[in-house]
């Protein structure tokens, strides 16, 4: 059986995210609701608006049982808005997140949508010339321990990982070139394929 | 683009261009966006979810009793309402009128929308969308329109209904007329495509990726006369990614009980427990207007063709 990914699809580019996922060789599953999170090996937060997305996970009631999927040391794939959900501090304006990557993140960081666009990546694990279309992106000002920088634009860390969790201020589910995505899929894969893995989420661990 | 189809050439777009434009009307997608008129209203939508903005002196429906010349707004309002929140803020500019669209280029409004709802400027010709870096979202109310506004340039489509009405019938019309059209393509031969093609007056190329891809090439919302979340949820199941919503929300009873539960529904269009649950209690809907009452001059949606 194909690894299962979760997208959370409460608002954003999940469909963009579920065709490279599926692209690389895995099964996707929306997740709107609670129930949807079981039996997941992994879980991708797309890009989109964090705002609207935090407000629907509290009226979904998906706060707590995502957050237990998040820690549960499944992999998981934040993109932009994501990466904003999943930083330790967010920045411009401040606002709640899981905290469970220790990096501080400033909301829009790179200006306003005339701001956006493709550009080249500097990085040593990502094939030469790997270039990543940013969007009203949050910026990352401040990574802590344990974090390791992947690629940067200009300096500034805009692919970072740490353990389980991959985040990219950028799109890389956007354009033809998925080298991102696919990095992400062979973490599920290794990770689905340890011995010890029961295929639970965490949440359903605990319910 | 993320499925087996290359991106779709546009004459005038680089391809990195059209990753980032569609790219940030994709970041859209399952959200409402939200007409408001202050900063107040705009940190309610904000704050009731709305996935963007749209900023504009008056809601349709207050223009349809207004009446006169409807223009782009005054640039203090959208700087104000561009303080107020973080989300991504639109505004209107007139059909034709790239000057507007220049100026709101020049104050980095994230996305603007060429606008029917707005008196048109030009009976002629639409603004050449190609030249400007900010994204464009232009209605239609079929394929026909669609493609000409795509190949001007437009990075998000949407159905231009009946806007200021509360009605959704021009809407589903205009979707339904928008779908079936790009169905009827599949399986065409060149020959056909090329006629279809003349018909539509875009070039071929654009016509044979739809008829293969059988979707546009960029996304695809709804707007015009939305005022429940089962008019949302409706437009939704008919094939739009995303919903606009202006008068039904501004003009009800309630606008950000209204506003959550609508952007509740998109989340959930296909769930009806769902729709249940967010449409109780929620005060007095726009009261609405029968399209049929309308004079043809007081038809926003044949402005632009």
């Amino acid at each position: 059986m194909l690894p299962l990914v979760g997208v959370l699809a409460l608002q954003g580019d999940f469909l963009d995210h579920e065709a490279a996922l599926r692209a690389q060789g895995v099964r996707t599953r929306q997740v709107r609701t609670a129930t949807d999170l079981r039996g997941l090996d992994a879980m991708v937060l797309p890009g989109g608006e964090s705002t609207t997305m935090l407000t629907l996970l509290d009226v979904e009631s998906l706060w707590a049982p995502l957050g237990a999927t998040l820690r549960s040391g499944m992999p998981v794939f934040a993109t932009c808005a994501g990466m904003i959900l999943l930083a330790e501090r967010v920045e411009n304006p401040v606002q709640r997140s899981y905290g469970l990557l220790p990096i501080t993140v400033v909301r829009n960081g790179y200006g306003r949508q005339l701001h956006s666009g493709t550009f080249v990546l500097e990085s040593t694990a990502l094939p030469h010339g790997t270039t990543g279309t940013f969007i009203r992106a949050p910026r990352i000002t401040a990574t802590g321990p344990g974090v390791e920088v992947l690629a940067r634009r200009n300096g500034d860390p805009v692919l970072v990982q740490k353990g389980p969790i991959l985040a990219a201020c950028f799109h890389p589910e956007l354009g033809d070139n998925h080298v991102v995505v696919a990095r992400f899929a062979a973490m599920v894969r290794a990770h689905a394929g340890q011995p010890c893995h029961t295929g639970r989420s965490a949440a359903e661990a605990s319910a | 683009m993320t499925d087996k189809h290359p991106t779709p050439k546009v004459p005038g777009f680089t391809a990195e261009e059209l990753v980032s434009k569609i790219g940030f009307c994709n970041q859209l997608k399952g959200g409402v966006i939200m007409d408001v008129v202050n900063p107040e209203q705009a940190r309610i939508a904000e704050e009731a979810g709305a996935c963007a903005v749209m900023a504009l002196e008056r809601v349709p429906a207050d223009i349809r009793k207004h009446g006169g010349v409807a223009r782009s707004s005054d640039p203090e309002m959208i700087a104000g309402i561009q303080k107020a929140v973080s989300i991504p803020v639109m505004a209107k500019v007139r059909i034709g009128h790239f000057v507007e669209a220049q100026m709101l280029e020049a104050m980095e409004v994230d996305c603007i929308d060429e606008s029917e709802v707005l008196t048109p400027a030009d009976d002629q010709f639409q603004i050449d969308k190609r030249v400007f870096k900010t994204p464009f979202v232009c209605g239609c109310r079929d394929l026909g329109e669609a493609l000409r506004r795509i190949h001007e340039g437009a990075a998000m489509i949407r159905t231009k209904g009946e806007a200021g009405t509360g009605n959704v019938v021009e809407a589903v019309r205009h979707m339904r007329a928008l779908m079936s059209q790009i169905r009827e393509l599949r399986g065409l031969e060149d020959k056909q495509l090329e006629k279809r093609a003349i018909e539509l007056r875009v070039p071929v190329d654009l016509v044979a990726w739809v008829a293969e891809s059988q979707r546009l090439p960029v996304p695809n919302f709804s707007a015009g006369g939305v005022a429940t979340p089962a008019d949302a949820a409706l437009m939704m199941q008919l094939g739009a990614e995303a919903v606009f919503v202006g008068s039904g929300i501004v003009t009800s009873g309630d606008p950000a009980k209204r506003a959550r539960a609508i952007v509740r529904a998109v989340t959930h269009f296909e769930d009806p427990k769902v729709l249940v649950e967010v449409s109780k209690g929620l005060g007095e809907p726009m009261v609405g207007i029968d399209i049929n009452t309308l004079p043809a001059q007081e038809r926003l949606a044949s402005r632009g063709h």
